[in-house]
């Protein structure tokens, strides 16, 4: 599921100069030109690649595919799934189904963002963590739910939220600090 | 000894896959343990589960296993028959008030695995269909069924497919809905997870009644597993035979294709989600030409839902009869739920239509949690409604429901208690609403935001007099002019909640009081100087720290600088019960 760990492909294809490896998309396209109605699909598969959708990549789908840029920008604006900026390394989807509202997910979402210091949408500074909601992630009777780059975590309460939140990233410091 | 874990999404959310990895660890040396992985049983309320088979009689039910749990209930099993009663399922009314046919495998056999399928009359319809019934036949059978689309709106299904199959074309398509973008709604999920060759063999089935040859699911990325499975299933099938070219020797040949979503609730809508596999934008357009006539690239297509294809093989392996005996005069056959929210025992229950929403909640359901008051259930999402409490002996069929003023919807079920805000649901659900507006048409796109401003107001304490008719005004213009049935049905949760609890409308308004203390702007929070013991956590953990006094003295909460976050009231030992809200 690329909206969900898309974050974590997508260190080796970001160059550090910031600019955009497109000779990456290549297989992609090579499978995907010929077919109709493919665009959706190939913007997936960009996604994954780059963990989001870089402008360059964009240009270049439209060239290859023989569309207009204006449909390619598009339909990468319609969907939910596509994101035009780099997500951090964790990518926190706070559920905002009814049964995760009922039960409390905004208070979750106060603790997380006072937590991280960052507005849903946002990455924090050091990048390691993308807050942002999802609209259903289908665990209800979990109420209120969490998935963090792929793994789901309820029932939370704000307190549960913010340790995983602080596990992970001590987890992180720590596989640092031994030089992984 | 069989162990079957349920390795659906919500089990594993739960913790399932760290129960398999233990077994799989603790006892590889032990050849009488086999693991068995299966989908999901529906009493996600229970998870993870574990099932226990010894022999065809004794089988135990474990729930709420963890890595030490399974350890002892293996341990136990190894040299007893008898169950460890201590984490066994106490009560089995969840399953016993339920009667399952698009849920029949599901917990049962492993999705992926197509044998277990075929054991259990996998792909007997099929076969029947191919060799003994003429498509015309088969649309016969579906009609003698009564099965109506369960996607929400309910139309014949048997109608769909002969105006399909009455469409002069080479190339014709059958499309499965499996975007469920329902917020609490989650049954197709399940069926797809735990029986994707159910929906496979309706699908096939479907394509020969039509006189299509392709089949396209197109199904939310969002449900990564559902994707997996469904992906092992079709490679399953095809090598059987059951799926490709000449199928069977019948001459009769159907493939089927993925599709992923990318996220957008207006493609749940027929037109758009055929425009979203074409790769546009998933706007809708007018009807008619109805799919039926010209849909994905411009021929007949055929859309049903995932709960209604996996109707489709038991109704044809049992007759249609069978299917109608059961439910309405109107509504046939079962349903399947999503009950959640403020309910005990909360996941999916498949029950015969005409049962009313009281037995759903209470015999199945438990009732609602911590013995709070139930005060509405909410039906059918964003295009539902709230039905209250003095109305939950309303059968459940798709006529009895409209009545309501919510609709069936494809079966989200959320339970609401005291405690929640019926205004603040109304606002939660133009929220969602007025997001997913695909912004074509006018109505839609700037009416629910005007709606979703009213009601913003509303629960700041902002609200004026005039906004309830200015709501109603607006909910029925919107509710006639939109192009597609998301702008159609989005005014249903607000016009319901106005319908039955007005009054919390008015004490928001006039009052500028939320009755179930839930709108933040319309409470405060406050500490009872008599019970407050001065232990200071409050004050350590209050995020803006304004609240101030000393240690063993009570404590106090500075108002103008409280945020409202309620950190308070959660840390409040339960023994002091000091923070009240206000």
């Amino acid at each position: 599921m690329s909206c969900c760990c898309g974050g974590k492909d997508s260190v080796p294809a970001r160059l550090s100069s910031g600019q955009v490896d497109l000779s990456l998309l290549e297989d992609v396209l090579k499978v995907y030109r010929e077919e109709k109605g493919s665009l959706i699909t190939v913007l997936q598969k960009t996604q994954e690649i780059y963990g989001f959708l870089p402008t360059e990549a964009l240009h270049y789908i439209a060239a290859s595919l023989g569309v207009k840029p204006a449909k390619v920008w598009g339909v990468a604006t319609f969907y939910t799934q596509f994101r035009l900026t780099p997500i951090g390394k964790y990518l926190i989807l706070l559920c905002q189904g009814t049964a995760c509202h009922v039960n409390g997910a905004k208070q979750i979402e106060t603790a997380l963002c006072q937590e991280l210091n960052i507005k849903v949408g946002d990455t924090t500074e050091d990048g390691l963590f993308t807050l942002e909601n999802a609209a259903c992630l289908g665990c209800c009777s979990l109420a209120p739910v969490m998935m963090i780059n792929g793994q789901a975590y309820g029932p939370l309460t704000p307190d549960k939220a913010v340790q995983i939140i602080r596990d992970i990233y001590k987890k992180d410091k720590f596989a640092v600090g031994e030089g992984e | 000894m069989l162990v079957r874990i349920g390795m659906g999404s919500c089990g594993i959310a739960a913790g399932a896959d760290v129960v398999w990895k233990t077994v799989e660890q603790e006892f590889k040396d032990y050849p009488e343990v086999v693991l068995q992985r299966t989908g999901c049983i529906g009493m996600c309320y229970f998870e993870p589960i574990v099932d226990i088979i010894l022999t065809e009689d004794l089988i135990f039910t474990y729930g709420g296993v963890n890595e030490d749990k399974i350890k002892e209930i293996i341990n136990h099993h190894l040299n007893c028959q008898e169950p460890l009663e201590k984490y066994l399922l106490a009560s089995k009314d969840f399953l016993t008030k339920q009667n399952r046919i698009a849920l029949r495998n599901s917990g049962i056999i492993d999705p992926e695995n197509i044998d277990q399928y075929i054991e259990k009359g996998g792909y007997e319809a099929l076969k029947k269909c191919l060799f003994d019934l003429k498509p015309e036949e088969v649309i016969e059978e579906v009609k003698i069924s009564g099965l109506r689309g369960r996607g929400g709106a309910g139309f014949p299904t048997w109608r769909k497919w002969e105006a399909t199959r009455q469409e002069k074309s080479d190339k014709k398509f059958v499309i499965c809905n499996a975007d469920e973008g329902d917020p609490g709604a989650f049954m197709d999920r399940s069926i797809l997870e735990s029986d994707p060759h159910a929906l496979l063999e309706g699908m096939i089935i479907a394509g020969y009644a039509i006189g299509a040859d392709t089949g396209i699911i197109y199904v939310r990325a969002e449900y990564p597993l559902a994707v997996k499975r469904l992906e092992i299933a079709i490679s399953q099938a095809e090598k059987k035979g059951f799926l490709g070219s000449n199928i069977w020797g019948s001459n009769f040949s159907f493939s089927i294709q993925l599709k992923q979503g990318a996220g957008a609730f207006v493609c749940g809508e027929e037109t758009a989600l055929i425009a979203s596999v074409e790769g546009e934008r998933g706007m809708p357009r007018l009807k008619p030409p109805f799919p039926s006539q010209k849909g994905l690239w411009g021929m007949p297509t055929n859309i049903n839902n995932v709960e209604t294809l996996a109707n489709i093989p038991w109704i044809i392996r049992n007759g249609g009869m069978a299917f109608a005996a059961l439910g309405t005069e109107t509504s046939k056959g079962t349903k399947v739920f999503a009950l959640a929210g403020k309910v005990k025992r909360g996941g999916l229950v498949e029950i015969p239509m005409g049962m009313t929403l009281r037995e759903i909640i209470f015999d199945i359901g438990g009732g609602i949690r911590d013995d709070k008051k139930i005060k509405a259930v909410q039906l059918g999402g964003p295009s539902g409604g709230c039905i209250p409490e003095e109305l939950l002996d309303t059968p459940v069929d798709y006529e009895s429901i409209t009545c309501t003023g919510a609709i069936m919807g494809s079966g989200g079920m959320i339970v609401l208690d005291e405690t929640t805000c019926m205004v603040d649901i109304a606002r939660f659900f133009l929220d969602f609403t007025q997001k997913e507006s695909c912004g074509k048409c006018v109505p839609c796109r700037i009416g629910t935001k005007r709606m979703l401003e009213i009601l913003e107001r509303i629960c700041e304490g902002k609200g004026v007099k005039e906004d309830i008719e200015l709501l109603e005004s607006l909910a029925l213009e919107i509710k006639s002019a939109s192009l597609c049935g998301l702008g159609q049905s989005a005014p249903n949760p607000v016009l319901t909640t106005i319908k039955y609890f007005r009054h919390e409308y008015e004490s928001h308004i006039e009052d500028k009081k939320c009755p179930a203390k839930s709108c933040k702007a319309l409470i405060t929070y406050n500490i009872n100087p008599e019970k407050c013991k001065g232990c200071g956590i409050c004050a350590k953990r209050c995020p803006v720290n304004c609240i101030k006094g000393e240690i063993k003295q009570p404590h106090v909460i500075i108002q103008d600088e409280c945020i409202k976050c309620g950190t308070c009231l959660n840390v409040c030992p339960p023994r002091f019960k000091a923070v009240q809200v206000l």
